[in-house]
């Protein structure tokens, strides 16, 4: 665990980034931690998978798998590739300020 | 050599329900990580991209010691498909999708799907059999060349 400041704001992260207190998070975060990741700027697509993502971990106390993300969140598998090449589970959960998803799936 | 794998190329040459699943799920489990992958389907392996088989892959329930049933239970009529229909209630449940959706969303993560041609000759089959997601039907050659780079991993 380790502290960094993003955005002006000091929060807590594991050693591969993701924030370990969701409540720390907010959009300008999501907007750093997108931009380290390659990702400039969210559109609103990334958007509609960040939020759910960290709705469904805020509401469930999991992420979501791939399979729910591509057939619940309105945007299919091809795009999450394309909005999150480097994967869009990890990356959503990251920049949604959520912790790393534990599944296999 | 770097010390984080950036590519995959994954074999699949068994055609039962445990020698399929693995590396499905080390496929998509390699795209989730942004890994590139791609997927080789061989000899009986090839059933999880036959569109006239897909749907029908068992679990082997004879010959496999894993079940810790008799082998002659396991070759009882009906017994393969119950044992498959239970587990696959249960994969429902930990969100793993049934063979053919798993095979289209590997593919829809930008993984190759390919063919072995030894294989897909050997059983008369032809580009027709397949599911729309297959790439190609490549020989062990092009697999290699296609290969190139990453870990070639067999299952």
């Amino acid at each position: 665990m380790s502290t960094v400041t993003l955005a002006g704001a000091e929060v807590e992260v594991d050693p591969e980034g993701f924030l370990l207190d969701a409540r720390q998070w907010n959009e300008q975060i999501a907007q750093e931690i997108a931009r380290q990741a390659g990702i400039d700027a969210l559109t609103e697509r990334h958007w509609q998978v960040v939020n759910f993502m960290r709705q469904s971990f805020l509401d469930t106390g999991s992420a979501p798998s791939i399979r729910t993300l591509g057939k619940a969140s309105g945007v299919p598998i091809k795009e999450l590739y394309e909005l999150f090449p480097k994967g869009p589970a990890k990356l959503a959960a990251k920049i949604g300020g959520i912790p790393k998803p534990r599944g296999c799936i | 050599m770097s010390d984080t794998v950036e590519k995959v190329s994954i074999i699949i040459s068994r055609g039962s329900l445990e020698g399929i699943y693995p590396g499905l799920i080390m496929a998509n489990g390699a795209r989730m990580e942004g890994i590139e992958a791609n997927v080789f389907f061989t000899f009986f392996g090839l059933d999880a991209i036959n569109k006239a088989k897909h749907e029908h892959v068992k679990v082997a329930t004879v010959g496999n010691p894993g079940l810790h049933l008799a082998t002659w239970a396991g070759g009882m009529p009906g017994v393969s498909a119950l044992i498959t229909h239970q587990l696959a209630r249960e994969m429902e449940r930990l969100d793993i999708p049934p063979i053919p959706e798993f095979v289209e969303m590997i593919a829809d993560s930008g993984a190759g799907i390919f063919a072995c041609k030894a294989s897909v000759d050997l059983f008369k089959l032809t580009s027709e059999d397949f599911i729309p997601q297959v790439n190609d039907i490549i020989t062990v050659g092009e697999f290699y060349g296609l290969a190139g780079g990453g870990q070639i991993i067999f299952t």
